[in-house]
């Protein structure tokens, strides 16, 4: 690349950029790559036939007004579920081929990816997983579930919630656009400098990166102060703090994480973005940068990110757990701490990423001490589940399965994590296989354990009608007896010196243990295919499936105690509580349905000001990465003017009439009279 | 329940009064919300200043704080900001009095001081940058201008929100949504009041006596 060079005086001259098209030119697509040529392929017949199907089917007019432009917490909760499902399968597909490239390449041949795309798509399966994936699902959950469960009508800001979620897409979109459109970034998820600078990597995969994340992450910015105001002041009367629900109280101690941590990367991709677009030099090599420095904020961000995926998902098993064995939780109170105690803890302990920076024996015994203690609070919820169980009648349906699973491999991956916070183990085990091997010991292990627990939990509640559980059983064994095979040989070959993101092999003799994590690999396919079958066939079987009670398993909280799905006002009349478990209150002291007196219902309107300000700021992203600086200050001017535009319109907001209440209501009484006879 | 203690049946749900409570309720939401807010964006300053504290003296064989900054102009800078936050503080007493005109007279006199300092800190960025001093010069000077720089766009979004917030107290007058912006605004205003301190403390002053 010579698209720039150093002047004599410093100052970064970029040349050979057209004026209208940026560095965009026909080269830019690689087609010449077969991979990514088939996957276009794949990709853009799919593409077709979905555009088709929807338009064919007249879905477009539907999707604008009642989901695109929806307000409504529980529709954006259920597109971010839709978009970490969609994502997960690319991220996934990124998995396999670097499994079937390793398996290959560690048998004596070549494999059949070339170092740079190799790099490539670790980087890529790294940042969707976490971001693109982990992140909408959780924050699907929190946004679905939580203001049922404290008894609200929505979140606090509900215009807000949709830009959050489609500046979430936004990120999304330039991710995939970067598989087609140039080249996505080498640097790894977390993209360290000086690596990630322009001397090192000049190409637009860096910039996608960097302008991905920092829409997403405003996005995600945004949805954080949301829900801790939502939580904090539209709790149903009479549910002081410590009666609410665990997972409102993971998903809180999330939200402020999310507050007091996104900032932090905001800024610090803003600061290597000035360093790739402006010159300057901060994380350069060069002229006092501090290369160190990017790595030390990244990480401040970093580590309690991992806390603001786990936590959450901590609360989803607080909620199963109870519901499953029919008993309350255990250590309520104590569970309540653990969080809040970790929450506190994920800021201090982000040094012990690089204990080899070198930073001393203080520093690093400081942070090595700081990480091993954050062990006790977690190690206090898994005794606490244990001990609900512990004489609980306990239904093996398939959420508990997965529950099981959950705290069987967590524990595993939570003991090599501290393992790893020994600062002599970890300068040998550093950057090794054994490193991989922990964080998706603790990730699969426990995220994404938990969001199938989850969304197989909750699922009759969003959709009115249950999971098949055959297939989510099947989806479970594959997941878990492939998550073994995938991840346990890694353990084995970080202890034997092989480091991550290696693309070549010299010695097949490590050629059984990657063989192995690739049929690993294969299996988790299955599950996530076996995954996919359940949803087609529950859909299929709906009629068989429908759970008419909006009360499928016996739950404990308010969520079960309004209809599946909820109408759209979530209840009719606010919810006053008195203890934990509110609805298994209701149910004992024999509560009766109002079924008339209603009154109206004050409702926000539906906007596109959220669809429309993120299509701009995508538009802006892309010609940002591309240097098409005209379209990158019309968008951003579209974007300001439309959102300045959005704050002169005072109606936002309308009663819903009495009657049409009335008329909702009385349907689900006929609902329930049918489910009971 | 015919138990020894009288046990009176529990209620579980509201019958709220729709149409008064929402209002109220709402407000506090806002006004949470927007110190939420602020507290992530004083992180945003708080990642430059440690920035700045750990690459603010790598030189690169460049000029240093003592070689480029004329306190007396930043200190003329200060005081427009300063005097800036106090006329805002008038604009939300005329405010609290329901008084329009004194209200938006106010928040011009605060509009002018804001554009005034920005004046003056587009003056010193365009003196440092003919001689020479650019962000790309040494880590020292990409971190003065980003704190320094953010901070003066900040300035600039309120100063926007101004003009924006006037046009919609002529359309609308004092109304409840717009005295929640006003609050709104006041909030960002003094907040980046504060962060002026800091910057004119550890950048400029400290800068020059070190």
């Amino acid at each position: 690349m010579s698209l720039s060079h150093e002047a004599a005086d410093g100052i970064t001259h970029v040349s050979g950029v057209d004026p209208i098209f940026g560095k965009l030119s026909w080269g830019v697509f690689p087609f010449y790559e077969p991979v990514i040529f088939y996957t276009f392929i794949a990709v853009a017949l799919g593409g077709i036939a979905v555009v088709g199907a929807l338009t064919y089917f007249r879905l477009w007019g539907y999707l604008w007004k009642e989901w695109f432009t929806s307000i409504d917490h529980k529709k954006i909760g259920i597109m971010y579920m839709v978009l970490g499902l969609i994502m997960l399968l690319r991220g996934f597909a990124d998995a396999l081929l670097m499994r079937l490239h390793q398996a290959m390449a560690a048998s004596g041949g070549e494999g059949y990816l070339n170092a740079h795309h190799y790099d490539q798509i670790f980087t890529a399966h790294g940042v969707i997983m976490i971001f693109f994936v982990a992140m909408p699902f959780v924050t699907g959950f929190m946004n679905y579930v939580m203001p049922l469960q404290i008894g609200a009508r929505d979140v606090a800001f509900p215009f807000l919630n949709n830009l959050s979620f489609w500046l979430t897409v936004s990120g999304a979109v330039l991710i995939m656009i970067s598989l087609f459109v140039g080249e996505f970034s080498t640097a790894g998820w977390l993209a360290y400098a000086p690596f990630s600078g322009l001397d090192y990597s000049p190409s637009v995969g860096m910039d996608y990166y960097l302008w991905s994340l920092n829409i997403a992450g405003i996005g995600t910015t945004l949805s954080g102060i949301n829900l801790v105001v939502t939580i904090v002041k539209m709790r149903a009367p009479g549910m002081t703090l410590m009666k609410m629900p665990v997972f409102v109280w993971t998903a809180l101690c999330t939200n402020i994480l999310i507050v007091a941590t996104f900032p932090v990367l905001t800024a610090t991709l803003a600061l290597l973005t000035a360093d790739r677009y402006l010159g300057t030099h901060f994380f350069t090599n060069d002229l006092g940068g501090n290369p160190m420095m990017y790595v030390n904020l990244i990480w401040i961000w970093g580590h309690p990110e991992v806390y603001i995926l786990i936590l959450p998902i901590f609360g989803i098993f607080s909620e199963i757990v109870p519901t499953f064995t029919g008993k309350r939780l255990f250590g309520y109170t104590s569970m309540v701490y653990a969080t809040c105690v970790i929450m506190v803890l994920s800021y201090i302990v982000w040094l012990h990423h690089f204990f080899t920076m070198g930073a001393g024996a203080n520093v690093n015994a400081f942070f090595g001490i700081t990480t091993m203690i954050i062990s006790i609070p977690t190690g206090a919820k898994i005794f606490n589940w244990l001990f609900t169980m512990y004489k609980g009648r306990i239904r093996f349906e398939t959420p508990m399965l997965w529950v099981m699973g959950f705290m069987l491999t967590f524990v595993i991956g939570g003991m090599t994590g501290v393992l790893l916070a020994v600062p002599p183990a970890d300068y040998v085990l550093h950057n090794s296989l054994f490193l991989i091997a922990h964080f998706h010991n603790v990730i699969i292990g426990g995220v994404v354990f938990g969001i199938f627990a989850g969304i197989i939990y909750w699922w009759p509640k969003a959709f009115g009608f249950q999971l098949a559980p055959f297939w989510g059983k099947v989806s479970f064994w594959c997941w878990l007896i492939g998550f073994y095979l995938a991840f346990m040989p890694l353990y084995v070959l970080g202890l034997m010196g092989v480091t991550r993101r290696i693309s070549q092999f010299e010695d097949t003799f490590y050629s059984v243990y990657f063989v192995l994590a690739l049929i690993g690999a294969l299996f988790i396919a299955a599950g996530i295919g076996a995954f996919i079958i359940q949803i087609i066939v529950s859909i299929l079987k709906r009629d068989e499936l429908r759970d008419a009670t909006g009360d499928p398993w016996n739950g404990r909280t308010l969520e079960w105690s309004t209809s599946s799905p909820p109408p759209y006002y979530n209840f009719a009349f606010t919810p006053r509580v008195h203890e934990l478990d509110a609805f298994t209150q209701m149910k004992r002291e024999e509560f009766v349905r109002p079924i008339d007196g209603f009154i109206p219902i004050h409702m926000p309107r539906y906007t596109a000001t959220g669809i429309v300000m993120a299509g701009f700021m995508t538009v802006m992203g892309f010609a940002l990465v591309w240097h098409v600086w005209w379209l990158a200050i019309l968008s951003f001017a579209a974007t300001l003017l439309y959102g300045i535009g959005h704050t002169f319109n005072y109606n936002r907001d309308y009663y819903v009439p009495a009657d049409e209440v009335r008329e909702i209501e009385s349907q689900r009484t006929q609902q329930l009279t049918g489910a009971a006879e | 329940m015919s138990d020894t203690t009288i046990e009176t049946p529990k209620e579980f749900y509201v019958i709220e009064d729709s149409h008064h409570d929402h209002a109220e309720h709402h407000e506090t939401g806002t006004m949470l919300g927007f110190w939420i807010y602020l507290m992530s964006d004083c992180l945003i300053f708080g990642i430059l200043f440690a920035t700045y504290a750990v690459l603010g003296q790598n030189y690169a064989a460049g000029p240093a704080p003592v070689d480029l900054f004329e306190v007396d102009m930043i200190l003329v800078a200060t005081f427009m900001l300063l005097f800036s936050s106090i006329t805002y503080g008038f604009a939300v007493l005329r405010m609290d009095v329901n008084d329009l005109r004194g209200t938006v007279l106010w928040l011009i006199v605060t509009g002018l001081f804001g554009a005034a300092f920005l004046f003056l800190e587009l003056k010193e960025f365009i003196h440092l940058w003919h001689i020479g001093a650019t962000p790309m010069a040494s880590a020292f000077l990409s971190s003065f201008f980003f704190l320094v720089g953010t901070h003066g766009l900040h300035v600039l979004g309120g100063s926007i929100w101004l003009v924006v917030l006037l046009t919609q107290l002529g359309l609308h007058g004092l109304t409840h949504e717009n005295k929640r912006r006003v609050m709104c605004l006041s909030l960002f205003w003094h907040f980046l009041d504060l962060i002026w301190i800091g910057v004119f403390s550890l950048v400029y002053l400290t800068g020059v006596l070190l």
